[in-house]
């Protein structure tokens, strides 16, 4: 490869950078003020994209491409105001992990409002007036379009910071990142603020998103991506920093050019492929740049975010009542497969529901107790499955010998991982699970000769006398059954007091001689580990496994069923896990926008039962019973 | 005093989760007037302060600021109607600079109910105020000694033109020269017409500037008097205030 093809490519890397930096600072400055997790990002992001699409095909021309990209930020604009005002407003003095859940909500619903406007198929928008055609640069080909999208990103950087250098609202913007409490004691209406901010952000993302009209097809995946990217580029540069994430989105686009121009190289007759490696390594770099700067490149602590949501309740031990309660649905399972006989349907839901139980109540251990919000427990499920899988298809190992297999595989993937995601708290550490996750879902996408790529494993099914449904149910619920009991028992010893120690007042538990990095970092071991036998059950009963069914959705639908059961139960996600699993196996059933009625249930809940179902039926316990 | 009191408390209690911190508060702060609220570390001083504020989500009683009912009000309005806040952490934004943070206090011109103008403060006039500030106003609010930044603090709420201040341990963790300034500050800002509610361990800086004092201990009012009072009774200070 020449310099100049190099130096080509560099270039090029630019107006990717630009597309990064406009989907991610967004992000940074309303997650600097609100605190607030945006996961509906990339979801404007893509909006963006459709209602530019839209301006420059029904009006078309010069005013229909250039005054549509204007109009769409506008839009998009007001769209992330309603969001704020309509939803988020109700919802600030929730426990962050709702807000992440509401905001999850808006994303199912965007993708379904999205599809039914414009349909599922790509859209490729005009090319740009005026910037149709090409430069030379290099002896190559550069379209102008593309020069003008790297110019784009620096001069929206330039106004952005002088806005916040000299304007009033740009200091109100930098002073509440730091301390919005004390901003409002000083007689700032944080509410106007708060809606400014998500209206500027959600602007951003949708002028990125319509600026892609003329490079890309507008497509429904796109939100999920962008958000994914916006992450990386946000974490990597530091929250709240927009010249942070102009930095961070060089870098990553940089590094992604590079791995593109060096293309196949040979090393000692093996032959690699870079451009392969492009999903690793944006997620490598964000990696890499955590454990050295945990707060990113141009990051800095958060500042004590003053909770006004009341303090959690500590986890209490079962009653009598609820222990009864549990064996009587325990027996009731156990008589499933008679009532089964009817309706074959009722053992496939029952093992899904089984398995969405190993996996939330798995997850609850380190979210709840453990205080680490993890947004990645796919990877571990992912291992699991995986490794059971490949055992069959490549060891042909029985299938005893393969679910045996599957929870060490994932025990091994959770120790490396979390040894670096101990080092770190709050929204950080939700962000490098995630890209842990993204490595596991790339590698196992990308290495098609191991894998098999996008298609999968298939033929994974169980031998007799498990290929019954009534057999592989019984052998689910024994294993779920076990996994929560072990679980519990965790909790219960001093193991599980040392964890909650470690989550309330690190420092204190220091004091007091607990390694909490070490005791976290087990217990997110314990996690992945169990939940690699949710991961080897799913691979049996569905007797395949895909890069699809262990891709992020899978970590957020964790995420929704702890926190719809509520976080500081123990019975909380093993409620959450069945009613998410059965009201997506019903939801999914009934309607083609399954996902927008699913998204609306998550959001009539979130403002219903701010604490979850479970913790909303014990909070209206303790209110009948009178004050103690 | 004659006039309606600025500020009455009734009632006032204030919970952290299932901790009650304040149990029923009565006191009031008039037109003008330094009022101390004296008690230990953890005897509910700075509690008060926040929960008079709106800054303490479980509160009840009834907080009047001339005459209106703030206890249901956000910190936002409350500090609208000419409440001035000064937390005792400071709570200095630290990557503004002194004058940008002055900029983030700043209200518009205010009068008192009567109808006589509250006194309006502007950088310059703050700056004569407290002259160490203007020496460095472009310096960042992360980067000042903790003196300089509790006199930033002060500045800030006052940049809001209040009526009255809730002015949290001002003499808490800094030098003893600033101390002194800082008692000479609040004999000055008290001339201009303003009323502070003054939260204070340190009996000797009290001694300089309150008219007034309530002590507190565990969350309740065990005495009530004036400044000399409270100076000529040794008992009440070993019982509630020296360590």
């Amino acid at each position: 490869m020449t310099l100049d093809a190099l130096l080509f490519q560099a270039i090029n890397g630019l107006s990717s950078a630009s597309g990064l930096f406009f989907i991610a600072v967004g992000l940074s400055l309303i997650f600097g003020v609100t605190r607030i997790i945006n996961l509906a990002h990339g979801s404007l992001y893509m909006m963006g994209t459709y209602i530019a699409y839209s301006f420059a095909t029904k009006i078309g021309g010069v005013i229909g491409f250039w005054g549509g990209i204007l109009a769409t930020a506008i839009i998009v604009g007001c769209i992330g105001a309603l969001i704020e005002i309509l939803l988020l407003r109700r919802i600030y003095r929730a426990p962050e992990l709702f807000q992440l859940l509401a905001t999850f909500a808006l994303v199912l619903v965007f993708n379904d409002m999205t599809h039914w406007i414009w349909g599922s198929e790509d859209l490729l928008g005009p090319r740009a007036p005026g910037l149709a055609g090409s430069v030379e640069l290099l002896g190559r080909r550069l379209p102008s379009y593309d020069l003008f999208l790297a110019l784009a990103g620096p001069v929206v950087l330039l106004i952005l910071h002088f806005t916040l250098k000299v304007t009033r609202f740009g200091r109100l913007i930098r002073a509440a990142t730091q301390d919005r409490e004390m901003v409002g004691a000083l007689g700032v209406n944080q509410a106007v603020l708060f809606t400014s901010v998500f209206a500027l952000g959600a602007a951003l993302a949708g002028l990125g998103g319509a600026l892609q009209v003329a490079r890309e097809p507008a497509t429904l995946a796109t939100d999920l991506i962008a958000l994914g990217d916006a992450f990386v580029v946000v974490v990597v540069g530091g929250m709240g920093s927009i010249t942070g994430a102009y930095l961070a989105a060089v870098i990553i686009a940089e590094v992604k050019a590079l791995c593109i121009g060096i293309g196949v190289v040979n090393f000692g007759g093996i032959a690699v492929n870079f451009s392969k490696f492009t999903l690793v390594a944006e997620f490598l770099v964000m990696a890499i740049v955590l454990i050295v700067r945990p707060y990113g490149l141009l990051g800095k602590p958060q500042g004590a975010v003053r909770s006004v949501a009341e303090p959690e309740e500590p986890i209490r031990a079962a009653t009598p009542m609820l222990k009864l309660l549990a064996a009587v649905v325990l027996g009731l399972l156990l008589f499933l497969p008679v009532l089964a006989q009817s309706s074959p349907y009722l053992m496939i839901l029952g093992i899904d529901v089984l398995i969405a139980v190993i996996f939330a109540t798995s997850l609850h251990f380190i979210m709840g107790p453990g205080g680490m919000h993890s947004f990645g427990h796919a990877a571990y499920f992912g291992l699991g499955a995986y490794g059971a899988a490949l055992l069959v298809k490549w060891l042909a190992a029985p299938m005893g010998i393969a679910l045996a297999a599957a929870p060490l595989v994932a025990l091994a993937g959770a120790l490396l991982f979390g040894w670096f995601a101990v080092r770190l708290s709050g929204v950080y550490l939700a962000m490098l699970t995630l890209a842990f996750a993204q490595i596991v879902w790339a590698a196992v996408f990308q290495w098609e000769g191991f894998t098999g790529g996008s298609n999968g494993v298939i033929g994974v099914w169980p031998k007799p006398p498990f290929d019954q449904g009534w057999a592989f149910f019984l052998l689910t619920l024994a294993l779920a059954t076990i996994a929560v009991l072990l679980l519990r028992r965790f909790l219960f010893a001093p193991f599980g007091y040392a964890m909650r120690a470690g989550r309330d007042s690190p420092l204190r538990a220091e004091a007091i001689g607990i390694d909490v990095k070490r005791i976290h970092w087990l217990a997110f071991a314990i996690a992945g580990c169990i939940c690699g036998v949710a991961g080897g059950l799913f691979a049996f009963a569905k007797g395949s496994i895909s890069p699809e069914s262990i891709h992020v959705g899978r970590s957020i639908d964790g995420l929704v069923m702890v926190l719809l059961g509520g976080i500081q139960t123990l019975t909380g996600p093993i409620v959450g896990a069945s009613v998410f699993a059965l009201l997506q196996d019903t939801i999914m059933r009934q309607t083609e926008y399954w996902r927008a009625l699913l998204g609306a249930v998550i959001l009539v809940l979130v403002l219903a039962f701010p604490s979850g179902i479970v913790g909303a039926f014990s909070n209206l316990w303790r209110r009948l019973r009178g004050p103690s | 005093m004659n006039s309606p009191p600025m500020l009455t408390v009734e009632g006032l209690s204030a919970w952290y989760g299932a901790a009650r911190i304040l149990y029923d508060l009565n006191f009031e702060v008039g037109r003008g007037e330094v009022v101390a609220l004296m008690g230990r570390n953890g005897a509910g001083k700075s509690t008060t302060m926040k929960a008079v504020m709106g800054l303490i989500a479980q509160r009840e009683g009834a907080v009047r600021f001339e005459g209106t009912d703030i206890s249901r009000l956000r910190p936002f309005e409350i500090a609208r109607l000419g409440l001035g806040f000064t937390p005792e952490d400071r709570r200095i934004f630290a990557d503004l600079t002194v004058l940008e943070n002055l900029d983030i206090g700043r209200q518009p011109p205010r009068q008192f109910p009567d109808g006589t103008p509250a006194p309006l403060w502007t950088p310059e006039r703050l700056f004569a105020l407290f002259p160490n500030l203007a020496e460095m106003p472009n310096r960042l609010g992360g980067r000042m000694s903790g003196g300089e930044q509790q006199m930033l603090t002060v500045a800030r709420t006052l940049m809001g033109n209040p009526l009255l201040v809730l002015l949290d341990e001002p003499s808490e963790g800094v030098a003893p020269l600033i101390v002194e300034q800082m008692a000479t500050t609040i004999v000055e800002l008290k001339k201009t017409g303003l009323s502070i509610l003054l939260s204070e361990q340190n009996i000797h800086f009290a001694r300089l500037v309150a008219d007034r004092v309530y002590v507190l201990e565990k969350g309740q009012i065990h005495w009530q008097g004036t400044m000399a009072q409270l100076a000529g009774n040794l008992d009440i200070q070993r019982a509630y205030l020296t360590v």
